[in-house]
């Protein structure tokens, strides 16, 4: 079959859909067009593909430094070219759209408990179709509460990601751990990509990872504290530890703050005050995307060497050993 | 003849649960003397990266007036830090007005001769749907305090009415051992609200002459009660005039501040009331708590729990109340009546007191967008 005016060879029979993420393309960036007909996305599972096809795809992720597309964040088999997560509790509505557009962010939270679904103000009216929803379950208590919102977040066609989040503590709003790791475990059996947030705990995350999460998402400060890294030891050693993708989530205040963490080699950085209480919201968005590459381009390019407390000494000091 | 009894006692079908906070709450405010504070106090307080009990009632105090502004300035930036930029919309729904109590302040006072009256199931659920329609999915229902001529299980069944058309139903009733508030919590009630209108146990003794409320320890304990029995969030305030204000509001948050700490998944909220006017009593009208005086306790509030939720009711003027939000309250009722229905048919009660701000939903939504705020009509899930 021809695919963008190349000729290819493809084991038949397959699916539009099979063919696709074997090419490895993000689905929800592109367009195809079979014959000159454009096939619908609904329609990518349904439909076979024949050795005559001539196949046009579209692809509209922008340009950028390139190192997005050859260093993607992957999540279970989802890839992801932005490495900066919005949490979408705390924006007017209205500024959600250019939020998402400025920081580049194709995947956003969002409040399950916020989802006015069908009435006024639904935030989902707001969401650019290419984002992936992360839906959360803030609002819950405990693990049975969690599991019954995240099902809830399926039949209202979210997709089988979810950012868990279970709190017990209205004051401080600190991850339940323990019934983190409970539901953790009941909606991964399920299907569920799950996305714990959690208090960095080493052997949490170990669990966690055991479990079947499919990524860890530390704290690193209470939530809303814009405070930054206070748990960055415990970070640093999830990081070192922890096959999952770790991504840092809650605290995070300032841009630069968001770069530390990415040169520390977390996956991901996700946000969501420290950009809705700024003064120019839309400018902050733009500053972190920038943040969140440069600290991924220091993190690739060896940071670990600058950083070194000292240099090489230039006449060693055991050099005067005459064995 | 009725008997007076003694308003510190509990009444045999009230039930008495094992708890320190009251005792701690009225040993605080015994010893709280706000004219000892100073400026320096206040600004001391205001240093502080956390407000706590000690500076909580610095910030009460009346050297804390010339720092309104300052605390003004810090309490937005709390607010925008707990609750971004959302305002929640509700409103209030009364269901019957029949009262059992004899409180000397209240429009619904069983002395008072006013049209009572109490909506049948089939009004209810056309009131709920004609607030359905504006948008509203949060309803506080409410009802005067009369065991007997609305019972629990017919506030039960104006509950499980309400959670067909509302993802998020309080209810402010007479209070109720923790059985009853587990029952109603499963006919789909989310939250309490039970007010003390005021701490000071003298002054409680003479405000309610008569009825079950004349029993200060259980209303105190409502809130307890209702977490023992699953509630999700529990609503504290006082009547702010009717006693002294500056007292009742420390008693208040302090209140709110131990029940938190007891029950820490608690979800914490404050109404602020202050006296207005009401049938048949003109003297009892507030006389110390002004707009500044109010805004200082709301402040207060704020400061001290930060992730507390401060409701602004329609008591108060347009203007008032859309200046306080996003500053530090976070729920503002709309489109209220506070007559027995009135949503579609004729009120069939009179009112409990008089209102200052008629705005409909879609004129307080323009209002809360107008201010750079985000109207937020649900943040909560029943499981």
């Amino acid at each position: 079959m021809q695919v963008n005016g190349k000729q290819i060879t493809v084991k038949t029979p397959i699916t539009l859909k099979e063919f696709l993420l074997d090419q490895d393309y993000t689905l929800s960036h592109i367009a195809v067009e079979i014959n000159e007909a454009i096939i619908p996305k609904e329609a990518y599972e349904t439909t076979q593909l024949k050795e005559s096809d001539i196949i046009e795809i579209v692809n509209f992720v922008g340009g950028g430094s390139g190192l997005e597309d050859q260093d993607p964040l992957i999540i279970k088999d989802h890839k992801f070219h932005s490495r900066f997560i919005l949490g979408s509790g705390k924006f007017s509505l209205e500024m959600t759209k250019k939020v998402i557009e400025n920081a580049g962010v194709e995947m956003a939270t969002l409040a399950l408990r916020r989802a006015n679904v069908g009435g006024e103000e639904n935030i989902l009216d707001y969401m650019p179709s290419n984002v992936t929803l992360l839906p959360n379950t803030s609002g819950a208590r405990n693990a049975s509460e969690a599991v019954r919102i995240a099902h809830l977040a399926r039949e209202l066609g979210c997709g089988d990601f979810v950012k868990l989040e279970i709190i017990h503590d209205s004051k401080y709003l600190m991850p339940d751990n323990y019934e983190t790791i409970k539901a953790t475990e009941i909606l991964a059996k399920e299907g569920f990509i799950v996305m714990p947030y959690m208090y960095p705990d080493l052997n949490v995350a170990r669990e966690l990872e055991n479990v079947g999460a499919a990524a860890v998402m530390p704290l690193g400060a209470p939530i809303g504290s814009n405070k930054g890294l206070l748990t960055k030891p415990f970070i640093e050693m999830l990081v070192e530890e922890i096959s999952l993708p770790i991504i840092v989530d809650a605290g995070i205040g300032r841009p630069s703050q968001a770069c530390e963490a990415m040169e520390l080699g977390v996956a991901a950085v996700m946000a969501n005050t420290s950009i809705a209480t700024a003064r120019d919201v839309a400018q902050m968005a733009t500053a972190f995307k920038l943040a969140v590459e440069a600290g991924r381009h220091a993190y690739l390019a060896g940071l670990g060497r600058v950083l070194e407390k000292r240099g090489e000494a230039s006449s060693p000091l055991t050099g005067f050993l005459n064995d | 003849m009725e008997t007076v009894t003694n308003h510190m006692e509990y009444l045999p079908t009230m039930e008495q649960i094992d708890s320190t906070i009251m005792s701690q709450v009225l040993s605080e405010v015994e010893n709280y003397d706000y004219n000892a504070y100073t400026k320096a106090d206040v600004k001391r307080a205001l240093q502080k990266e956390t407000i706590d009990v000690e500076a909580f009632k610095a910030l009460l105090s009346p050297a804390a007036t010339p720092f309104l502004e300052e605390m003004a300035q810090r309490a937005t930036l709390e607010t925008r830090k707990h609750f971004g930029n959302s305002v929640s919309l509700f409103t209030p729904l009364y269901i019957a007005n029949y009262c059992e109590n004899n409180c000397v302040y209240c429009g619904f006072n069983c002395k008072n001769k006013i049209n009572r009256g109490k909506l049948s199931l089939e009004e209810i659920e056309q009131e709920l749907k004609n607030i359905a329609s504006t948008g509203l999915q949060d309803i506080l229902l409410l009802t005067g305090e009369s065991r007997h001529m609305s019972d629990v299980s017919y506030i039960g069944e104006a509950v499980k009415l309400a959670s067909k058309y509302f993802s998020l139903v309080g209810i402010e009733i007479y209070p109720l051992n923790s059985d009853e508030y587990a029952y109603l919590h499963e006919c789909g009630a989310d939250y309490v609200c039970v007010y003390q209108e005021t701490y000071d146990t003298d002054k409680y003794e003479t405000m309610h002459l008569s009825g079950p409320k004349r029993c200060y320890p259980y209303r105190f304990h409502a809130q307890e009660r209702a977490l023992m029995g699953n509630m999700r969030g529990v609503a504290f305030g006082a009547l702010l005039g009717l006693g002294d204000f500056r007292k009742d509001a420390f008693a208040t948050g302090l209140h709110a501040m131990l029940v938190q700490k007891k029950y820490p998944h608690a979800e914490i909220s404050f109404s602020p009331p202050r006296l207005r006017p009401f049938i048949n009593h003109a003297e009892e009208n507030p006389k110390d708590v002004h707009e500044t005086q109010l805004l200082q306790v709301m402040l207060s509030y704020r400061l001290f729990m930060p992730y507390a939720g401060i409701t602004i009711s329609t008591r108060e003027r347009a203007g008032f109340r859309d200046n306080v939000i996003g500053m530090c309250a976070t729920k503002i009722s709309a489109g209220v009546k506070v007559s027995v229905g009135g949503h579609n048919s004729e009120a069939k009660g009179d009112e409990q007191f008089e209102i200052s701000d008629p705005r409909t939903v879609s004129e307080v939504h323009q209002s809360i967008l107008d201010h750079g705020l985000q109207p937020v009509y649900v943040d909560y899930i029943r499981v």
